[in-house]
């Protein structure tokens, strides 16, 4: 087992590695787009005297290095610093909207993975059947059509004057509900995310399935007269995890990352529409510390997809 | 019940020295104009915003979009108001005076206004809340229009404005936006992030970019407001979703509603439409340095080529009216009636064009739905209305990010939209005098130039009006901007909601009043 512990420090260190290459990728794309902080919060508005003096306020005359630098001291002693445009702290405006963030995404996720591996399961059991032919056709259909479409289409079919669901998720910006007040306002935008995913890891469950049929082992429990259903789950599932693993632990990154249409379209208060008014704005500190947070999601999130995928696999458990 | 019809042309005398007049006026009327029935108290208003964003800030100088503009009006009070009919009213100044030129102003406060911290207002409040935005180092957005006040004393509860030169619309200056009174701290400026002030409603909770909480702040000086007990404010971006949520009953007014269902809207049980046309103006400025618009025949040939009512119709839905190319409103004091108005023309395009000594012209123009909604297809439009008259116009389209910095007037031909100022002087010393920072046209006339210092200070109300009306006519036929339509605020409401009779033009949402001028019927 060491080894496994060994190559998650590896992958730890490798991962801050990662991060620090994110901010510097983050903070001069930033600052390659037209226009600074001064000129995009004054806008319309903005007269030369008043982008020089807040300019001047903020220290955005400084070089670029040295704003990095300055950013990444702080950020090394666990300070995010502040927003430019309203001083409030970086680590506060993300704080309450990650967390809602999560809960969508974790709400999302508990529908879709099990979803898609039941569908993915069964489609490899009955493949070329018509359910097959039908799960794969409605699971690209809805990947397919934008999110806005589909969630639009739910709401149309779910919600409005008789619908049994709220059309918009506005009562959970106006006050903390409870957990199943939650997953009542929330069932439409997690329905869609989970629209959005799951063709992707039932197809990859069913392609890795159906790959591993053909082995000469799997022909052998047939021989022995094993039912379809338990070849699949006991001797292919366990030896399809890994693609299927890292299959989920990527869309799992994107239900954290990608949702800002979903958030738009159901008043959702995450984290995508703060990346996307910061990067309006040119607000680096909070660019950098809700990239900071998408990246940290993708690399623990690949990391875990990786030791899953090491312990399912008993060559690599168990090494010689 | 008093009315106050009789102000909708407050007149300069009017407001030199009738503001006590209009201020006893006001002490017998109700805030806001007739009602249509008894107002009741009780309540909470919800509101769906079309805008707002995360990195909206409390400093009044950062104050841009509505979210926040709502916000100041709801939390906060300001020396004077525009009223529903568009006259200047009394607020925390109880009337003015001002000197022969009209350079130096004195304005007496209302004694005994409870700031929700339960601080009584002083003169020092009023000098540190100006004093926020004046300065060298000035990050305010209305640093320009306080930029004339050379001197503020107190003098017990007077303030005493000196100003560089006369300017008799002063007191419409000190109602906008982001000018609200603050509380002094005991160094004599503002805090620029305090949640106090001394409107009709405290700050409960605010999270910006997602919504804000109200609560009627209870020693309010202005007797029996507000009605509501409670504002939401919530930002919802997606045209749809605000419309949802309104249908649906998750909200009970909405800001914007989208021009293209509008008429969906209508139909809907139990929801009012409100639409209201003021000075909001969408505009196309031509950079007038720049060949070929150097040449006016070339800017009068562009402005014979667009299809005025085709725009109106269809990027407004028939919600707004035909622009005459200058940027006075049909409702406003000096609105130049006897300018005919400006049509669709090919042969006029042509004329202007050999005029110009040209056969045909090819320009570009720079455009982005952030210049204002529909841009992008009022530029297709307008390229295919003006081919008749041999002009090859190409649209290109912009990124909305970042517009206002890297096309708008760096373009020499882009999209502009204005919210519109109280008074011709204002709009015309914003965006037309020469050389003024928002001169978007780079436009420089020595006889409106002129004309615009005269005016600001003429006495004679005929005179004066002659004169705004030579210079909306000098703009329209010589400036540098077409302006093809004035486009209406509409926004939509559920029908438990009751309103004044008379809605305020000034802004969307009554004002921006509507918690303080609007009740529930039932």
């Amino acid at each position: 087992m060491s080894h496994i512990l060994t190559m998650i420090a590896q992958r730890l260190a490798l991962g801050l590695v990662t991060l620090f290459v994110v901010s510097l990728i983050i903070f001069l794309g930033t600052e390659l787009l037209p226009g600074d902080f001064a000129q995009e919060i004054l806008g319309q508005s903005a007269t030369p005297e008043t982008v020089a003096a807040l300019r001047e306020q903020l220290g955005l005359n400084d070089p670029m290095h040295i704003r990095y630098l300055g950013w990444l001291t702080d950020i090394v002693q666990g300070d995010f610093g502040e927003s430019l445009a309203n001083g409030q702290s970086v680590a506060g405006l993300i704080g309450g909207r990650l967390v809602r963030t999560l809960q969508l995404a974790s709400y999302a996720a508990a529908i879709a993975v099990p979803l898609s591996l039941v569908l993915g399961i069964l489609a490899a059991l009955f493949r070329n059947s018509f359910f097959d032919r039908f799960a794969n056709a409605s699971a690209l259909s809805s990947i397919s059509f934008p999110e806005f479409f589909v969630a639009y289409i739910l709401i149309f079919l779910l919600a409005g004057a008789n619908g049994a669901f709220p059309s918009t998720a506005i009562n959970i910006s106006r006050g903390d509900p409870n957990f199943t007040e939650y997953l009542h306002v929330a069932f439409l935008p997690a329905l869609t995310l989970t629209l959005v995913v799951t063709a992707h890891m039932m197809r990859m469950t069913r392609a890795a399935i159906i790959n591993l049929l053909s082995s000469p082992y799997i022909e052998m429990a047939r021989l022995k007269g094993m039912s379809p259903m338990r070849i699949i789950v006991k001797h292919a599932l366990p030896n399809a995890l890994a693609p299927i693993i890292n299959v989920v632990a990527l869309n799992l990154a994107y239900l954290i990352t990608g949702v800002v249409v979903v958030e738009v379209v159901f008043v959702y208060p995450g984290l995508g529409q703060l990346m996307v008014d910061s990067v309006a704005a040119r607000d680096m500190p909070v660019v950098q510390g809700v990239a900071l947070i998408f990246a940290g999601a993708y690399v623990l999130l690949n990391l875990t997809a990786d030791v899953l995928a090491t312990l399912s696999n008993p060559r690599l458990v168990h090494r010689r | 019940m008093t009315q106050l019809t009789n102000m909708t042309s407050p007149s300069r005398r009017g407001v030199l020295k009738g503001a006590t007049a209009i201020g006893a006026a006001a002490l017998v009327t109700p805030w806001g104009t007739p009602l249509r029935a008894q107002p009741v108290s009780g309540g909470t208003l919800r509101v769906g915003m079309a805008h707002g964003s995360t990195t909206d800030a409390l400093d009044p100088g950062s104050w841009e979009a509505d979210f926040m503009i709502f916000q100041a009006h709801t939390r906060n009070n300001y020396l004077t108001e525009i009223a529903a009919d568009g006259s200047l009213v009394p607020e925390l100044a109880e009337s003015w005076e001002a000197s022969a030129d009209a350079a130096t102003w004195t304005f007496t406060l209302r004694s005994g206004v409870e700031f929700h911290s339960g601080h009584i207002l002083t003169a020092d409040d009023v000098i540190a809340s100006i004093n926020h935005h004046r300065g060298e180092d000035s990050t305010s957005a209305a640093a320009p229009i306080v930029a004339d006040i050379t001197d503020m004393t107190a003098d017990g509860m007077n303030v005493v404005f000196t100003l560089s030169a006369g300017n008799a619309d002063f007191p419409f200056v000190l109602s906008d936006y982001h000018l609200p009174i603050l509380p002094a701290q005991a160094d004599g400026t503002i805090d620029p992030n305090t949640q106090d002030g001394c409107g009709p409603f405290r700050i409960a909770e605010i999270e910006f970019g997602v919504g804000a909480r109200y609560e009627r702040h209870e020693g309010y000086w202005k007797e029996g407001l507000p009605y509501f007990d409670a504002i939401e404010q919530v930002v919802i971006f997606d045209d749809a979703a605000r419309q949802n949520a309104l249908i649906s009953g998750d909200v009970d007014y909405i800001d914007t509603a989208d021009l293209n269902t509008v008429h969906l809207l209508e139909r809907a049980p139990g929801i009012e439409i409100l639409s209201v046309t003021g000075t909001q103006h969408y505009g196309l400025p031509m950079d007038t340095r720049a060949a070929p618009f150097d040449d006016v025949n070339v800017r009068m040939a562009l402005k014979f080529g667009i299809n005025r009512q085709q725009l109106v119709d269809t990027i407004l839905n028939g919600y707004g009216s035909l622009g005459n190319d200058h940027p006075i409103g049909p409702g406003q004091r000096y609105f130049n009636t006897e300018l005919e108005q400006r049509e669709y023309d090919p042969d006029r395009v042509q004329f202007h064009l050999r005029e110009a000594g040209m056969e045909s012209l090819d320009v570009d123009i720079h455009l982005a739905d952030a210049a204002f909604a529909g841009a992008l297809d009022a530029g297709v439009l307008f390229a295919e209305s003006a081919s008749a008259g041999g002009i090859n116009l190409n649209v290109v389209r912009e990124p909305n990010d970042g517009y206002w910095s890297n096309v708008w007037m760096q373009k020499p031909f882009a999209g502009t939209y204005w919210g519109g100022r109280p008074t011709e002087d204002w709009m015309f010393a914003t965006a037309y005098a020469e050389g003024v920072p928002w001169n978007e046209t780079y436009w420089s006339n020595d006889r409106f130039n002129e004309l615009l210092v005269s005016a600001r200070a003429e006495l004679d109300e005929d005179l004066r009006r002659e004169q705004y009306f030579e210079m909306q006519q000098i703009v329209s036929d010589e400036g540098g901007i077409i302006i093809p339509m004035f486009a209406a605020y509409v926004g939509a409401y559920s029908d438990r909601l009751a309103h004044p009779e008379q809605i305020a033009s000034n802004w969307r949402n009554d004002g921006h009043r509507i918690g303080e001028r609007w009740w529930f019927a039932s």
